[in-house]
């Protein structure tokens, strides 16, 4: 039974799911992606619950492809969270993630901070919630409280989070999400709370923000539930009955989308963030069809309601292209009338430069959409459509299930409310690299352009006037480091995940040393492209421990280029041997014989999942490639 | 509603939260009757009922409700007369 109160409202209403979660339990060993795909529909709490039941039951004799990795969440909160738990395994299961929660003791979570023994400790947890309600935060404030006071209980308490998650940081190097406190005071001034300084209600607000800024100083995330209730209503997230019943702050009814929240800032961190948005056009980005009505007759811009909602929703498109998200069209069009809207239509906010790839022409859309995803080089996980289409829709889901194609309303206007609920780009921090992400996909473009002109690659790759410039890492570029490092899935050869703290330690440890690159050609500056990091395994053997470069730039020879820098390094340190190992995972066939093309020789291969290279430094020959290499100051 | 449609929805209802197809409800059911039916449970089954049934119950009827017949009539006294 659907309930119109599922608040995962851009995820397709469940048909048939009982039965099918009733077959999944009957079965002796069910297959874990069927639980995964059971996960992917609007599931109210009740629902989530079911399933997260039947999960835990058969998890043991789960057959088939196993979960793409194992995430250890512990949630430590002032009131009660284990009724929070199944939402968030099922947020997770959702991910094709498996998620193990350690739920802290009632509140206890201060002495789980500081006690250095503990079952936390066993848990070894990757990542960490901390949710402190506004009831406790605000404890003590009353309105006879002064200004004074109350700045002063504030900064108290930033004091206080500031040393718990410096010793969470120092303990358990992972990430820490701190949620912000739901307002659930009831106000006692009205309109003008904001005069009485010993407000709680007031208090809960202005430590939101002190919380917020603290947190982005301390490397700490947030999840900013206040934010979501906001647009919700907090009715939806707070039932006073049962905070008084059972100290719950969210409200059973709210977990699910409270565990999206939760899993969206986890991912993010790991790297699996939608990357790419490709686009309908008709009656998506504007009103009617182009090639019915001609450019003058489709609704787009100021004047009529539906005009503007269009144009609402493009500049909302707009400002998640500028932060990085990569545009694409894919369209049932004809390519020359469709493209001659965006040049043409004079309150078209998107211009053609604006899409990394514009498919109009008449195929079907999920072959559009894999051309789209090889020609830039990204996993179709990574991609999300939308279209006004149910049709088109339901063929993008079931022929590439991987592509996250969100339900949309009828109403336009809700387009941008839609794409942000949804929260498939969720994104932790904002690189200078985000910034240039769409001015390098048009330098892209052009490039490309100079690739049909050039006769061969040799003389192509001539023209780009490449530079590789290199250092070793650079503390001030800790985010953009830990950001490729863990989103590089296809030019990687290791897959080794680091987190900004063990990239720390990784530049404090003798044994180790760590490259980073930036390519430079004459369309522009492609950023922090490649990493590589070595180990010094022997007196006379250093171990590229990762080595991984971002596809943007595939295809260049830059590959060899990095080598050479690597093999004089490694050098430099006094090695005689270079070894580096092939790990499969997946997706990064792309690399399998990156090795044995470079000059390695195979010492090891147990099996094809893992494979170990040896490179002799004494006689090695750099390669010649038309890459200028320069060692940058640090 | 009729008491025999709240009836009818109610045991669909623990059918569908208990993952069952044999439950049969009587006004004499107790917690004690359903295996899985636990304080922690019965929460979140009273919660299911208020957004399946579009209703709200209060914080005492939360815990005073003894048996089936009990919560069948703390519905039909929070729904709309018909």
């Amino acid at each position: 039974m659907a309930s119109p109160h599922a608040p995962l409202y851009w995820l397709p209403s469940p048909t048939q799911w009982q039965e099918q979660l009733k077959q999944l339990n009957g079965e002796r060993s069910p297959d874990w992606t069927a639980f995964s795909k059971l996960a992917a529909y609007n599931l109210d709490f009740a629902q989530t619950g079911i399933l997260d039941r039947v999960l835990a039951a058969k998890l043991n004799q789960c057959e088939g492809s196993q979960p793409k990795a194992d995430v250890r969440l512990a949630v430590l909160g002032s009131s009660t969270t284990s009724h929070l738990n199944p939402a968030l395994r099922v947020a997770a299961l959702r991910r094709n993630l498996w998620l193990d929660i350690y739920t802290g003791a009632f509140g206890q979570y201060w002495q789980e901070i500081v006690a250095g023994d503990s079952l936390l400790q066993t848990f070894e947890p990757t990542c960490l919630l901390l949710a402190l309600d506004g009831y406790h935060l605000a404890n003590g404030l009353s309105p006879a409280s002064t200004e004074a006071e109350c700045s002063a209980l504030i900064q108290q308490w930033i004091n206080q989070l500031t040393s718990g998650w410096q010793q969470l940081q120092d303990r358990y190097r992972c990430q820490i999400i701190q949620q912000i406190p739901l307002p659930i005071h009831e106000s006692i001034m009205g309109n003008n709370e904001h005069q009485l300084p010993g407000s709680k209600l007031e208090f809960c607000v202005r430590i939101a923000a002190a919380i917020r800024s603290a947190a982005a100083q301390a490397g700490v995330d947030v999840l900013a539930v206040d934010r979501q209730a906001s647009w919700d209503g907090l009715a939806n997230w707070h039932d006073p009955r049962l905070w008084h019943h059972a100290k719950m702050e969210i409200a059973p009814q709210a977990t699910p989308l409270f565990a999206e929240l939760v899993l969206r800032v986890i991912t993010a961190k790991m790297g699996l963030s939608a990357k790419c948005l490709v686009l309908d056009l008709d009656n998506t980005l504007w009103g009617g069809e182009v090639g019915e009505l001609g450019v003058e007759g489709i609704a787009l811009g100021q004047g009529s309601p539906l005009g503007e909602s269009f144009l609402h929703f493009q500049n909302y498109l707009l400002a998640l292209n500028e932060r990085g998200v990569i545009l694409a069209v894919c369209s049932k069009n004809d390519h020359g009338k469709a493209l001659s809207a965006f040049q043409s239509h004079p309150e078209m906010i998107l211009k053609p430069e604006q899409f990394a790839s514009f498919k109009a022409n008449w195929e079907p859309k999920p072959d559009n959409i894999q051309a789209i995803a090889q020609a830039l080089g990204i996993g179709l996980d990574s991609m999300v459509f939308v279209d006004d289409s149910p049709f088109e829709r339901d063929l993008v889901r079931r022929c590439l299930p991987q592509v996250k194609t969100p339900e949309m309303p009828e109403e336009p206007s809700m387009f941008a409310r839609l794409l942000m609920d949804a929260g498939y780009f969720e994104s932790t921090a904002i690189t200078q690299d985000d910034r240039n992400r769409s001015a390098a996909y048009k330098a892209n473009q052009k490039r490309s352009e100079l690739k049909h002109k050039s006769v061969d690659l040799k003389a192509y790759l001539s023209g780009l006037e490449m530079r590789l410039s290199w250092k070793w890492f650079d503390p001030l570029e800790l985010t953009r480091l830990v950001q490729l490092i863990n989103k590089t899935n296809q030019f990687n050869l290791t897959t080794r995940r680091y987190h900004a703290e063990a990239v720390q330690e990784l530049m404090a440890d003798p044994n180790c040393r760590a490259l980073q690159f930036r390519l430079l050609d004459r369309f522009g500056d492609n950023g922090l492209i490649a990493v590589a990091i070595l180990r010094r395994t022997d007196q006379s053997v250093i171990t590229i421990d990762s080595l991984l470069m971002s596809c943007r730039v595939l295809g260049r020879k830059v590959e060899y280029a990095i080598l050479n820098i690597v093999a004089g390094a490694a050098k430099a340190l006094g090695a005689t041997q270079l070894t580096g190992e092939f790990i499969a995972s997946g997706k990064n066939e792309l690399v399998r014989n990156l090795y044995p093309d470079l000059g390695f020789e195979i010492i090891t291969a147990e099996n094809d999942a893992a494979v170990l290279y040896q490179l002799d430094l004494t006689d090695f020959q750099e390669h010649q490639i038309p890459v200028q290499v320069e060692k940058a100051d640090t | 509603m009729k008491q025999t449609e709240i009836y009818d929805r109610l045991n669909a209802l623990f059918n569908e939260v208990f993952l069952r197809e044999d439950i049969k409800l009587s006004p004499a059911t107790t917690a004690a009757d359903i295996e899985g039916w636990d304080s922690f449970r019965h929460i979140e089954l009273m919660l299911v009922i208020e957004t399946r049934f579009n209703i709200q119950f209060h914080s005492r009827e939360l815990d005073e409700m003894k048996n089936i017949g009990d919560l069948i009539r703390v519905i039909e006294r929070h729904l709309p007369a018909a």
